[in-house]
């Protein structure tokens, strides 16, 4: 029998924070967006925080108004990294089957461990207490979808055990939205059906869930009745990247093609840096758009040839703005991603002669690489991208492996 | 309250990788580090911080010092805070 752990780290972001300010501790705190640069809401927060309403994702004004005493902090990325990363070092003690879902979550397979699941889960919510100052919250059990489910049961620090014998005692009490992959539209579907709970999911028949819901019904039939058997993927597989992608929301709404083709033009470089940086190509083109109205929706092209040039991508996004934006309706963010990846142009495209223009592109994209590591992302700046009125700055988009980077690599990305 | 106090430490950086301190200033002042009776990762739970801690004896007493992910020694400080009383 497989024993799978899921590790939640509580509330991250804001015990990071905490253990760098130990008079935080047990204050209402929240980890925020800069408001002057239009990214001012909640992104993080704490117990006490939580306890007064305060949501992630909400405005700060929203927050403060719940909470008064709110003390609001500017995030640290590098620091919630490097605290995954240390996270992920204790885990591989254990196992080299890790699978991070996001920076603050992993699965984690000790089938073959000499130790129990639950001996293994007090040693690390120990050792994550002692040696970085946050706690851990894991859920034990035979599969990973209960194991998550047990992770979220009890916080802060806690273990949460779901085996073979309890599961229909602790899980089929619990909402039907609380089982992974249930959004708010399927919890309204079943709820139409009188299927409130997980309980009320697994005593469905699989037929009555494949009729309502097709492939995804199969799923949560699988998963109601503690029959996932979806593997923890090595910690080798589970970094491998899926997609690559930057977006922003700049001081000002965009509204006039100019500012719209600059910004996306700095994007796409961003993103294609990225791409050589790790010797990648990608064939498939997407632009994200967000509108002032907080719409958003997501346009995407597939190439012939895989890219990792930026004039080629900034091409292929500009086509796609002016297919899908009528310049009347201001834009409030803007994205590109690059997916469908392989290592090299060829891969895809045996025996296609590349084209040598495009080489002579890539000769100079990759000197702007060096130039730019050397001297940094501002020394050199393509002249589409410099205007006096409403200025951008390269480093704004031009982020490294950003927390929103990160977690759009694993999957998790807000958006694009 | 404690506060986070960067000090500068003499050690010697071992064949293996670690590092073993011998010495720390503190307040201008040389203290001697008898002993280093133990070295984990840990959070500075008083001051706030994380790093490599190190449990060390100095004039007999036990105290810890801390390397931080820049390389910095730190110790941490107990805040003296002055009254100052009505008359």
């Amino acid at each position: 029998m497989r024993t799978i752990l899921h590790s939640d780290c509580n509330n991250f972001y804001a015990s990071v924070e905490c253990v760098f300010d130990p008079a935080l501790r047990g204050k209402p705190v929240a980890v925020c967006g800069d408001p002057s640069k239009r990214h001012g809401i909640v992104l993080a927060k704490s117990e006490a925080a939580k306890k007064c309403g305060v949501k992630t994702g909400e405005a700060l004004w929203e927050a403060k108004l719940k909470c008064p005493d709110l003390i609001l902090l500017p995030p640290h990325g590098d620091q919630y990294i490097r605290f995954s990363k240390m996270m992920r070092k204790l885990y591989s003690e254990y196992t080299n089957q890790i699978e991070p879902f996001g920076l603050d979550e992993s699965w984690l397979d000790v089938s073959s461990h000499t130790l129990s699941g639950a001996e293994i889960a007090s040693q690390l919510r120990r050792r994550a207490r002692d040696e970085l100052g946050i706690t851990i919250s894991i859920g034990v059990s035979f599969n990973k979808v209960f194991a998550k489910l047990g992770s979220d049961m009890h916080k802060p620090d806690a273990t949460t055990i779901i085996s073979h014998d309890n599961f229909r005692h602790k899980v089929w009490p619990l909402p039907a939205g609380d089982l992974l992959f249930i959004g708010r539209s399927t919890v309204s579907r079943l709820a139409h059906y009188g299927i409130r709970t997980i309980g009320d999911i697994a005593r469905s028949s699989q037929d009555t869930l494949h009729s309502m819901l097709g492939k995804g019904g199969d799923m949560l039939y699988a998963y109601a009745n503690g029959l996932d058997e979806s593997p923890v993927m090595r910690t080798e597989q589970s970094s491998e990247v899926k997609s690559v992608s930057n977006s922003t929301t700049p001081p000002f709404d965009v509204d006039n093609d100019t500012d719209a083709r600059r910004i996306l033009y700095m994007l796409s470089d961003s993103v294609a840096s990225r791409l050589r940086e790790q010797h990648l190509y990608g064939r498939t083109i997407s632009l994200w758009l967000r509108s002032e109205t907080l719409h958003s929706y997501e346009r995407q092209t597939t190439l012939t040839t895989p890219t990792n040039l930026s004039k080629v991508i900034a091409q292929h996004i500009f086509q796609l703005l002016y297919q899908n934006w009528d310049m009347h309706s201001p834009l409030r963010s803007l994205g590109v991603r690059v997916s469908d990846l392989s290592f090299s142009p060829q891969e895809t495209t045996l025996l296609v002669e590349r084209d040598p223009l495009l080489m002579r592109h890539e000769k100079i994209e990759r000197t702007m690489d060096d130039i730019r590591k050397r001297y940094g992302v501002s020394a050199l700046q393509r002249g589409n991208t410099l205007q006096k009125k409403n200025p951008l700055h390269l480093e704004d988009v031009h982020h490294n492996f950003s927390a929103a980077n990160m977690s759009a690599i694993h999957g998790r990305g807000e958006g694009i | 309250m404690f506060t986070r106090t960067y000090v500068q430490v003499i050690a010697t950086f071992n064949e293996d990788g670690s590092i073993t301190p011998h010495a720390l200033t503190f307040h201008d002042q040389q203290f001697i580090i008898d002993r280093v009776l133990d070295r984990r990762p840990a959070a500075a739970t008083k001051a706030g911080g994380q790093g490599m801690r190190y449990t060390v004896r100095i004039g007999g007493k036990q105290t810890y010092i801390f390397l931080d992910e820049q390389q910095r020694w730190f110790v941490e400080e107990k805040e003296h805070v002055r009254q100052i009383s009505n008359p």
